[in-house]
Protein backbone atom coordinates (compact mmCIF):
# COMPACT_ATOMS: atom_id res chain seq x y z
CA UNK A 1 0.00 0.00 0.00
CA UNK A 2 1.40 3.67 -0.94
CA UNK A 3 1.92 6.15 1.69
CA UNK A 4 2.64 9.87 0.63
CA UNK A 5 4.69 11.22 3.40
CA UNK A 6 4.56 14.68 3.61
CA UNK A 7 6.67 16.75 5.80
CA UNK A 8 4.12 18.69 6.97
CA UNK A 9 1.69 15.83 8.23
CA UNK A 10 4.53 14.32 10.45
CA UNK A 11 4.03 15.03 13.61
CA UNK A 12 5.54 12.40 15.98
CA UNK A 13 4.85 14.60 18.82
CA UNK A 14 1.17 13.52 18.32
CA UNK A 15 2.08 10.12 18.67
CA UNK A 16 2.32 11.00 22.62
CA UNK A 17 -0.70 9.91 23.44
CA UNK A 18 -1.05 6.77 21.87
CA UNK A 19 2.67 5.93 23.65
CA UNK A 20 1.23 7.51 26.90
CA UNK A 21 -2.62 5.12 26.51
CA UNK A 22 -0.32 1.93 25.61
CA UNK A 23 3.25 2.55 27.96
CA UNK A 24 5.11 2.11 24.88
CA UNK A 25 7.42 3.51 23.15
CA UNK A 26 6.82 3.52 19.39
CA UNK A 27 10.63 4.00 18.58
CA UNK A 28 11.82 0.61 20.65
CA UNK A 29 10.54 -1.15 17.67
CA UNK A 30 13.13 -1.99 15.00
CA UNK A 31 10.98 -3.19 11.92
CA UNK A 32 12.02 -6.70 11.95
CA UNK A 33 8.48 -7.96 10.88
CA UNK A 34 8.12 -10.73 13.78
CA UNK A 35 4.38 -9.28 14.91
CA UNK A 36 3.58 -9.25 11.30
CA UNK A 37 4.67 -12.95 11.17
CA UNK A 38 2.99 -14.43 13.78
CA UNK A 39 -0.25 -12.58 12.85
CA UNK A 40 -3.37 -14.60 12.18
CA UNK A 41 -4.62 -11.94 10.79
CA UNK A 42 -2.13 -10.71 9.06
CA UNK A 43 -3.20 -11.75 5.89
CA UNK A 44 -6.77 -9.82 5.72
CA UNK A 45 -5.27 -6.63 7.17
CA UNK A 46 -4.02 -3.92 3.98
CA UNK A 47 -1.36 -2.98 6.79
CA UNK A 48 0.44 -5.51 8.60
CA UNK A 49 1.37 -4.73 12.50
CA UNK A 50 4.45 -3.54 11.69
CA UNK A 51 3.73 -1.30 9.08
CA UNK A 52 1.08 0.52 11.39
CA UNK A 53 4.16 0.74 14.21
CA UNK A 54 6.32 2.58 11.41
CA UNK A 55 2.99 5.21 10.78
CA UNK A 56 3.48 5.43 14.47
CA UNK A 57 7.24 6.38 14.36
CA UNK A 58 6.62 8.53 11.52
CA UNK A 59 3.60 10.41 13.48
CA UNK A 60 0.86 9.40 10.76
CA UNK A 61 -1.38 8.92 13.51
CA UNK A 62 -4.17 9.57 11.42
CA UNK A 63 -3.63 6.90 9.34
CA UNK A 64 -3.04 4.78 11.78
CA UNK A 65 -6.14 5.47 13.44
CA UNK A 66 -8.47 5.17 10.06
CA UNK A 67 -6.87 1.98 9.52
CA UNK A 68 -8.79 -1.63 9.13
CA UNK A 69 -5.87 -3.06 10.80
CA UNK A 70 -7.00 -1.49 14.57
CA UNK A 71 -10.24 -3.23 14.34
CA UNK A 72 -9.01 -6.85 12.36
CA UNK A 73 -6.85 -7.10 15.47
CA UNK A 74 -7.82 -10.14 17.77
CA UNK A 75 -6.18 -9.57 20.27
CA UNK A 76 -4.31 -12.65 20.70
CA UNK A 77 -1.50 -11.32 22.22
CA UNK A 78 1.25 -13.26 19.36
CA UNK A 79 2.81 -10.00 18.72
CA UNK A 80 3.61 -8.95 22.34
CA UNK A 81 4.55 -12.19 23.63
CA UNK A 82 7.10 -12.52 20.22
CA UNK A 83 8.67 -8.95 19.94
CA UNK A 84 12.29 -9.09 21.15
CA UNK A 85 12.17 -5.00 21.70
CA UNK A 86 9.19 -6.28 24.01
CA UNK A 87 6.58 -3.99 22.76
CA UNK A 88 3.69 -4.41 23.84
CA UNK A 89 1.88 -4.27 20.39
CA UNK A 90 -1.38 -5.40 21.83
CA UNK A 91 -1.43 -2.64 23.88
CA UNK A 92 -0.63 -0.09 20.89
CA UNK A 93 -3.60 -1.55 18.85
CA UNK A 94 -5.87 -1.16 22.35
CA UNK A 95 -5.09 2.55 22.55
CA UNK A 96 -5.58 3.34 18.82
CA UNK A 97 -9.26 1.84 19.20
CA UNK A 98 -9.30 3.95 22.05
CA UNK A 99 -8.28 7.01 20.80
CA UNK A 100 -10.25 6.26 17.33
CA UNK A 101 -13.26 5.88 19.24
CA UNK A 102 -12.87 8.77 21.57
CA UNK A 103 -11.70 11.40 18.78
CA UNK A 104 -14.69 9.80 16.61
CA UNK A 105 -12.33 8.66 13.59
CA UNK A 106 -13.90 6.21 11.27
CA UNK A 107 -12.46 3.33 9.72
CA UNK A 108 -13.66 1.22 7.21
CA UNK A 109 -14.25 -1.39 8.85
CA UNK A 110 -17.42 -0.65 10.63
CA UNK A 111 -18.59 -4.16 11.85
CA UNK A 112 -16.72 -4.85 15.14
CA UNK A 113 -16.95 -1.66 16.30
CA UNK A 114 -20.49 -2.16 15.46
CA UNK A 115 -20.76 -5.49 17.45
CA UNK A 116 -18.64 -4.06 20.22
CA UNK A 117 -21.02 -1.37 20.76
CA UNK A 118 -23.97 -3.74 20.93
CA UNK A 119 -22.18 -6.02 23.26
CA UNK A 120 -21.26 -3.46 25.57
CA UNK A 121 -24.95 -1.89 25.89
CA UNK A 122 -25.88 -5.20 27.03
CA UNK A 123 -24.10 -5.38 29.45
CA UNK A 124 -24.58 -2.25 30.80
CA UNK A 125 -28.38 -3.08 30.62
CA UNK A 126 -28.64 -6.44 31.76
CA UNK A 127 -25.33 -6.92 33.59
CA UNK A 128 -24.30 -9.86 31.63
CA UNK A 129 -24.25 -10.66 27.68
CA UNK A 130 -28.01 -11.66 26.27
CA UNK A 131 -26.94 -14.19 23.18
CA UNK A 132 -30.25 -13.63 21.31
CA UNK A 133 -30.47 -9.75 21.14
CA UNK A 134 -26.99 -9.66 20.38
CA UNK A 135 -26.93 -12.03 17.43
CA UNK A 136 -30.26 -10.20 16.67
CA UNK A 137 -29.57 -6.54 16.52
CA UNK A 138 -25.82 -7.46 14.78
CA UNK A 139 -27.70 -9.70 12.16
CA UNK A 140 -30.49 -6.72 11.71
CA UNK A 141 -28.15 -3.84 11.61
CA UNK A 142 -25.93 -5.58 9.36
CA UNK A 143 -28.76 -6.27 6.95
CA UNK A 144 -27.64 -9.70 7.08
CA UNK A 145 -30.82 -11.22 8.34
CA UNK A 146 -30.78 -14.78 8.47
CA UNK A 147 -27.40 -15.58 8.75
CA UNK A 148 -26.50 -18.69 11.24
CA UNK A 149 -30.21 -18.88 11.95
CA UNK A 150 -30.36 -22.01 12.03
CA UNK A 151 -27.89 -22.46 14.48
CA UNK A 152 -30.46 -21.45 16.92
CA UNK A 153 -32.79 -23.76 17.09
CA UNK A 154 -29.88 -26.59 17.27
CA UNK A 155 -28.50 -24.24 20.39
CA UNK A 156 -31.40 -23.75 21.86
CA UNK A 157 -32.45 -27.58 22.18
CA UNK A 158 -28.96 -28.20 23.82
CA UNK A 159 -30.01 -25.98 26.20
CA UNK A 160 -27.03 -23.62 24.83
CA UNK A 161 -29.28 -20.66 24.19
CA UNK A 162 -31.37 -18.94 26.69
CA UNK A 163 -34.59 -17.66 25.61
CA UNK A 164 -34.38 -14.66 28.13
CA UNK A 165 -31.73 -12.71 29.57
CA UNK A 166 -30.29 -12.93 33.36
CA UNK A 167 -30.62 -9.76 35.52
CA UNK A 168 -28.45 -11.13 38.15
CA UNK A 169 -25.64 -9.19 37.24
CA UNK A 170 -26.87 -6.23 36.39
CA UNK A 171 -26.58 -3.88 39.60
CA UNK A 172 -22.51 -4.56 39.53
CA UNK A 173 -22.54 -3.89 35.82
CA UNK A 174 -24.92 -1.14 35.84
CA UNK A 175 -22.96 1.05 38.17
CA UNK A 176 -19.78 0.83 37.13
CA UNK A 177 -21.26 2.06 33.45
CA UNK A 178 -22.90 4.89 36.15
CA UNK A 179 -19.95 5.33 38.08
CA UNK A 180 -17.73 5.86 35.32
CA UNK A 181 -20.31 8.37 33.12
CA UNK A 182 -20.06 10.79 36.35
CA UNK A 183 -15.95 10.50 36.32
CA UNK A 184 -16.01 10.93 32.49
CA UNK A 185 -18.35 14.50 32.27
CA UNK A 186 -16.08 15.56 35.53
CA UNK A 187 -13.23 15.06 33.44
CA UNK A 188 -14.36 16.80 30.56
CA UNK A 189 -14.69 19.91 32.94
CA UNK A 190 -11.51 20.01 34.42
CA UNK A 191 -9.68 19.50 31.37
CA UNK A 192 -10.33 20.00 27.12
CA UNK A 193 -8.46 18.55 25.03
CA UNK A 194 -9.31 20.24 21.49
CA UNK A 195 -9.90 16.58 19.49
CA UNK A 196 -9.31 19.02 16.42
CA UNK A 197 -5.23 18.18 17.00
CA UNK A 198 -6.00 14.78 16.67
CA UNK A 199 -8.07 13.69 13.69
CA UNK A 200 -6.47 16.40 11.30
CA UNK A 201 -6.11 15.40 7.86
CA UNK A 202 -4.23 16.82 4.74
CA UNK B 1 -9.82 -25.12 49.08
CA UNK B 2 -11.89 -22.81 48.62
CA UNK B 3 -12.55 -20.39 45.88
CA UNK B 4 -14.92 -17.76 44.86
CA UNK B 5 -16.30 -19.06 41.32
CA UNK B 6 -16.43 -16.63 38.56
CA UNK B 7 -18.39 -18.67 36.01
CA UNK B 8 -19.01 -15.41 33.37
CA UNK B 9 -21.49 -14.84 30.47
CA UNK B 10 -20.79 -17.94 28.53
CA UNK B 11 -20.71 -20.88 31.18
CA UNK B 12 -24.68 -19.98 31.97
CA UNK B 13 -25.32 -19.93 28.10
CA UNK B 14 -23.71 -21.19 25.14
CA UNK B 15 -21.14 -22.74 27.49
CA UNK B 16 -23.43 -23.96 30.17
CA UNK B 17 -21.18 -28.02 29.47
CA UNK B 18 -18.41 -26.45 30.89
CA UNK B 19 -20.25 -25.01 33.60
CA UNK B 20 -21.58 -28.11 34.16
CA UNK B 21 -17.91 -30.95 34.15
CA UNK B 22 -16.30 -27.76 35.68
CA UNK B 23 -18.84 -28.35 39.02
CA UNK B 24 -19.20 -32.03 39.02
CA UNK B 25 -14.98 -32.38 38.60
CA UNK B 26 -14.67 -29.85 41.71
CA UNK B 27 -17.36 -31.76 43.10
CA UNK B 28 -15.35 -35.08 42.65
CA UNK B 29 -12.30 -33.86 43.66
CA UNK B 30 -13.38 -31.83 46.80
CA UNK B 31 -13.03 -28.51 45.56
CA UNK B 32 -15.19 -25.96 47.56
CA UNK B 33 -16.56 -23.43 44.52
CA UNK B 34 -18.55 -20.72 45.99
CA UNK B 35 -20.59 -18.71 43.44
CA UNK B 36 -19.63 -14.73 43.30
CA UNK B 37 -22.23 -12.59 44.60
CA UNK B 38 -24.31 -10.89 41.50
CA UNK B 39 -21.11 -10.78 38.99
CA UNK B 40 -22.05 -9.22 35.77
CA UNK B 41 -19.91 -9.44 32.73
CA UNK B 42 -15.61 -9.32 32.39
CA UNK B 43 -16.17 -6.75 29.76
CA UNK B 44 -14.43 -9.20 27.02
CA UNK B 45 -12.60 -8.08 24.30
CA UNK B 46 -15.72 -5.29 23.33
CA UNK B 47 -14.55 -3.54 27.44
CA UNK B 48 -10.61 -3.59 26.11
CA UNK B 49 -11.25 -2.53 22.73
CA UNK B 50 -13.60 0.53 23.89
CA UNK B 51 -12.54 1.92 27.08
CA UNK B 52 -9.82 1.00 29.37
CA UNK B 53 -11.39 2.46 32.18
CA UNK B 54 -14.26 0.07 31.64
CA UNK B 55 -11.95 -2.76 30.45
CA UNK B 56 -10.38 -2.44 34.61
CA UNK B 57 -13.55 -1.42 36.15
CA UNK B 58 -15.68 -4.24 35.28
CA UNK B 59 -13.28 -6.81 36.05
CA UNK B 60 -12.36 -5.01 39.47
CA UNK B 61 -16.22 -4.78 40.69
CA UNK B 62 -16.34 -8.55 40.27
CA UNK B 63 -12.83 -9.21 41.94
CA UNK B 64 -14.14 -7.00 44.97
CA UNK B 65 -17.43 -9.32 45.18
CA UNK B 66 -14.95 -11.87 44.97
CA UNK B 67 -13.63 -10.73 47.55
CA UNK B 68 -16.33 -11.15 50.10
CA UNK B 69 -16.49 -15.12 49.65
CA UNK B 70 -12.89 -16.42 49.05
CA UNK B 71 -9.14 -14.96 48.42
CA UNK B 72 -8.59 -16.90 45.46
CA UNK B 73 -10.76 -16.16 42.25
CA UNK B 74 -11.51 -19.77 40.03
CA UNK B 75 -12.24 -18.78 36.28
CA UNK B 76 -13.17 -21.19 33.24
CA UNK B 77 -13.02 -19.11 30.61
CA UNK B 78 -9.67 -18.14 29.23
CA UNK B 79 -10.90 -14.86 27.79
CA UNK B 80 -12.17 -13.66 31.33
CA UNK B 81 -9.27 -15.33 32.94
CA UNK B 82 -7.24 -13.06 30.18
CA UNK B 83 -9.43 -9.90 31.45
CA UNK B 84 -9.01 -9.93 35.30
CA UNK B 85 -5.35 -10.75 35.15
CA UNK B 86 -4.86 -7.40 32.82
CA UNK B 87 -7.26 -5.59 35.20
CA UNK B 88 -5.24 -6.29 38.09
CA UNK B 89 -2.00 -5.42 36.58
CA UNK B 90 -3.53 -2.18 34.70
CA UNK B 91 -4.68 -0.93 38.32
CA UNK B 92 -1.64 -1.86 39.58
CA UNK B 93 1.08 -0.51 37.01
CA UNK B 94 -1.15 2.47 36.51
CA UNK B 95 -1.18 5.16 38.44
CA UNK B 96 -3.87 7.47 36.59
CA UNK B 97 -6.05 4.07 35.99
CA UNK B 98 -5.61 3.78 39.96
CA UNK B 99 -6.70 6.91 41.00
CA UNK B 100 -9.82 6.80 38.72
CA UNK B 101 -10.67 3.33 39.72
CA UNK B 102 -10.29 3.89 43.18
CA UNK B 103 -13.07 7.33 43.32
CA UNK B 104 -16.20 4.76 42.10
CA UNK B 105 -14.83 1.37 44.00
CA UNK B 106 -12.41 -0.03 46.72
CA UNK B 107 -9.84 -1.05 44.67
CA UNK B 108 -7.16 -1.69 47.19
CA UNK B 109 -8.92 -5.09 47.90
CA UNK B 110 -8.31 -6.73 44.57
CA UNK B 111 -4.44 -6.93 45.42
CA UNK B 112 -4.29 -9.60 47.22
CA UNK B 113 -6.62 -11.08 45.30
CA UNK B 114 -5.18 -13.84 43.21
CA UNK B 115 -7.11 -15.10 39.85
CA UNK B 116 -6.52 -18.65 39.12
CA UNK B 117 -7.62 -20.61 35.44
CA UNK B 118 -8.98 -24.00 36.51
CA UNK B 119 -6.37 -25.55 34.58
CA UNK B 120 -3.73 -23.99 36.88
CA UNK B 121 -5.76 -25.11 39.84
CA UNK B 122 -6.08 -28.80 38.77
CA UNK B 123 -2.52 -28.82 37.66
CA UNK B 124 -1.02 -27.64 41.06
CA UNK B 125 -3.21 -26.97 43.89
CA UNK B 126 -5.31 -30.69 43.38
CA UNK B 127 -2.30 -32.26 41.88
CA UNK B 128 -1.80 -34.89 39.11
CA UNK B 129 -1.26 -37.69 41.49
CA UNK B 130 -4.96 -37.13 43.03
CA UNK B 131 -6.48 -36.47 39.27
CA UNK B 132 -5.03 -40.09 38.59
CA UNK B 133 -6.33 -41.31 41.95
CA UNK B 134 -10.09 -40.52 40.98
CA UNK B 135 -9.57 -42.28 37.66
CA UNK B 136 -12.08 -44.75 37.67
CA UNK B 137 -11.47 -45.71 33.62
CA UNK B 138 -9.30 -45.80 31.04
CA UNK B 139 -11.20 -44.14 27.88
CA UNK B 140 -8.68 -44.81 25.47
CA UNK B 141 -8.90 -41.79 23.61
CA UNK B 142 -6.13 -39.67 22.16
CA UNK B 143 -6.36 -36.50 22.49
CA UNK B 144 -5.36 -32.78 20.99
CA UNK B 145 -5.19 -30.71 23.64
CA UNK B 146 -6.03 -26.97 22.62
CA UNK B 147 -5.20 -23.97 24.37
CA UNK B 148 -5.75 -21.19 22.19
CA UNK B 149 -4.46 -17.80 22.62
CA UNK B 150 -5.11 -16.06 26.14
CA UNK B 151 -5.03 -19.26 28.36
CA UNK B 152 -1.07 -18.22 27.93
CA UNK B 153 -0.25 -14.99 26.29
CA UNK B 154 1.39 -12.21 27.17
CA UNK B 155 3.74 -14.59 30.08
CA UNK B 156 3.80 -11.13 31.68
CA UNK B 157 0.15 -11.11 32.36
CA UNK B 158 -0.87 -15.13 32.50
CA UNK B 159 2.06 -15.99 34.26
CA UNK B 160 0.90 -19.56 33.02
CA UNK B 161 2.81 -22.32 31.53
CA UNK B 162 4.89 -22.06 28.95
CA UNK B 163 3.42 -19.98 25.32
CA UNK B 164 4.85 -21.77 22.45
CA UNK B 165 4.79 -25.08 24.20
CA UNK B 166 2.25 -25.92 27.21
CA UNK B 167 1.62 -28.91 28.57
CA UNK B 168 -0.20 -28.56 31.78
CA UNK B 169 -3.96 -29.08 30.31
CA UNK B 170 -2.01 -32.55 28.56
CA UNK B 171 -0.44 -33.61 31.76
CA UNK B 172 -3.84 -33.31 33.38
CA UNK B 173 -5.45 -35.58 30.90
CA UNK B 174 -2.14 -38.00 30.87
CA UNK B 175 -2.77 -37.74 34.59
CA UNK B 176 -6.22 -39.24 33.63
CA UNK B 177 -5.10 -42.44 32.00
CA UNK B 178 -5.36 -40.16 28.47
CA UNK B 179 -3.09 -40.15 25.08
CA UNK B 180 -2.67 -36.71 24.35
CA UNK B 181 -0.64 -36.01 21.12
CA UNK B 182 2.47 -33.15 20.44
CA UNK B 183 1.01 -31.25 17.59
CA UNK B 184 2.29 -27.88 16.35
CA UNK B 185 -1.09 -25.78 16.87
CA UNK B 186 -1.64 -25.70 20.37
CA UNK B 187 -1.76 -22.11 20.66
CA UNK B 188 -2.96 -20.92 17.11
CA UNK B 189 -5.85 -18.79 17.28
CA UNK B 190 -8.70 -19.87 16.16
CA UNK B 191 -10.10 -16.59 15.49
CA UNK B 192 -11.77 -15.44 18.44
CA UNK B 193 -14.80 -12.94 18.56
CA UNK B 194 -14.70 -12.65 15.56
CA UNK B 195 -17.07 -15.73 15.24
CA UNK B 196 -20.21 -13.62 14.08
CA UNK B 197 -18.52 -10.46 13.02
CA UNK B 198 -15.89 -11.57 10.44
CA UNK B 199 -16.89 -15.34 10.49
CA UNK B 200 -14.43 -15.85 6.90
CA UNK B 201 -11.48 -15.15 9.34
CA UNK B 202 -12.69 -17.65 11.88
CA UNK B 203 -13.65 -20.30 9.30
CA UNK B 204 -9.84 -20.14 7.90
CA UNK B 205 -7.88 -20.21 11.34
CA UNK B 206 -10.52 -22.86 12.18
CA UNK B 207 -9.90 -24.92 9.57
CA UNK B 208 -6.08 -24.74 9.80
CA UNK B 209 -6.70 -25.83 13.18
CA UNK B 210 -8.70 -28.92 12.41
CA UNK B 211 -7.06 -30.07 9.74
CA UNK B 212 -3.60 -30.03 11.61
CA UNK B 213 -5.68 -32.04 14.37
CA UNK B 214 -6.73 -34.30 11.59
CA UNK B 215 -2.85 -34.79 10.72
CA UNK B 216 -2.19 -35.66 14.23
CA UNK B 217 -5.21 -38.76 14.01
CA UNK B 218 -6.39 -37.58 17.15
CA UNK B 219 -9.90 -39.14 18.23
CA UNK B 220 -11.22 -35.31 19.21
CA UNK B 221 -10.00 -32.37 20.60
CA UNK B 222 -9.72 -30.68 24.36
CA UNK B 223 -10.03 -26.79 24.87
CA UNK B 224 -10.44 -24.71 27.72
CA UNK B 225 -12.13 -21.51 26.29
CA UNK B 226 -15.91 -21.64 25.51
CA UNK B 227 -15.31 -19.03 22.42
CA UNK B 228 -12.36 -22.20 21.10
CA UNK B 229 -15.17 -24.68 21.62
CA UNK B 230 -17.48 -22.86 19.71
CA UNK B 231 -15.43 -21.67 16.82
CA UNK B 232 -13.94 -25.36 16.81
CA UNK B 233 -17.61 -27.13 17.62
CA UNK B 234 -20.23 -24.39 15.95
CA UNK B 235 -18.27 -23.94 13.13
CA UNK B 236 -16.93 -27.33 12.31
CA UNK B 237 -19.91 -27.87 10.07
CA UNK B 238 -19.70 -24.18 8.21
CA UNK B 239 -15.73 -25.12 7.59
CA UNK B 240 -16.80 -28.75 5.86
CA UNK B 241 -18.86 -26.90 3.59
CA UNK B 242 -16.54 -24.32 2.65
CA UNK B 243 -14.15 -26.71 1.84
CA UNK B 244 -15.08 -29.85 1.00
CA UNK B 245 -13.42 -31.78 3.48
CA UNK B 246 -14.70 -33.91 6.36
CA UNK B 247 -13.44 -33.51 9.41
CA UNK B 248 -16.33 -34.68 12.40
CA UNK B 249 -13.83 -34.31 15.27
CA UNK B 250 -15.66 -34.11 18.28
CA UNK B 251 -14.48 -31.23 20.41
CA UNK B 252 -15.03 -31.65 24.31
CA UNK B 253 -14.08 -29.64 27.09
CA UNK B 254 -11.34 -30.74 29.57
CA UNK B 255 -13.10 -31.12 32.70
CA UNK B 256 -15.80 -33.17 30.08
CA UNK B 257 -13.03 -35.79 29.46
CA UNK B 258 -11.88 -35.74 32.95
CA UNK B 259 -14.81 -35.89 34.31
CA UNK B 260 -16.05 -39.11 31.76
CA UNK B 261 -12.51 -40.94 33.38
CA UNK B 262 -13.59 -40.47 37.14
CA UNK B 263 -16.63 -42.48 35.76
CA UNK B 264 -18.96 -39.71 36.33
CA UNK B 265 -22.34 -39.42 34.29
CA UNK B 266 -22.87 -38.07 31.07
CA UNK B 267 -25.28 -35.94 31.73
CA UNK B 268 -23.75 -34.19 34.58
CA UNK B 269 -20.67 -33.16 32.41
CA UNK B 270 -22.75 -31.88 29.92
CA UNK B 271 -21.61 -34.42 26.96
CA UNK B 272 -24.16 -34.53 23.67
CA UNK B 273 -24.66 -30.44 24.22
CA UNK B 274 -21.80 -29.72 21.13
CA UNK B 275 -23.22 -29.60 17.32
CA UNK B 276 -20.32 -31.78 16.14
CA UNK B 277 -21.29 -35.50 17.24
CA UNK B 278 -19.64 -37.47 19.78
CA UNK B 279 -22.03 -40.26 20.79
CA UNK B 280 -20.46 -42.65 17.63
CA UNK B 281 -16.72 -42.37 19.11
CA UNK B 282 -17.92 -42.72 22.81
CA UNK B 283 -20.07 -45.73 22.12
CA UNK B 284 -17.01 -46.58 19.47
CA UNK B 285 -14.60 -46.64 22.88
CA UNK B 286 -17.22 -48.31 25.34
CA UNK B 287 -17.70 -45.12 26.86
CA UNK B 288 -20.96 -45.11 28.73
Amino acid sequence: MKHIIQQDRLRPSIVQTVEELSGQDVKSCYQCGKCSAGCPIAADMELPPNQVMRLLQLGLLDDALRSRTIWLCASCETCTTRCPREVDLAAVMDALRNLALREGVRSPERVVPFFNRIFLSLVKRYGRVYEMELIGRFNTGTFNFFKDVMKAPKLFFKGRLKLWPSFAGRKTANTVFKDLKRIKSSRQVEKSTPPEELSKTT
Amino acid sequence: MKYAYYPGCSLHATAVDYNESTLAVAEALDIELAEVPNWSCCGSTPAHCTDELLAAALPAKNMIAAKTVADQMLVCCSACFSRFKFAQKHIEEKENLHAELAEIMPVEQIRNMRVRHLIDVLAHDVGLEKVTENKRCDLGLKVACYYGCLLTRPPKVTNLDDVEDPHFMDDLLRAAGMETVDWPYKTECCGATFSLTRTEIVLRLSADILQMAKEAEVDCISVACPLCHANLDMRQQDIEKKLGVKYEIPIFYFTQLLGLAFGLERSKLGIGRSLVNCDELLAAKGIK
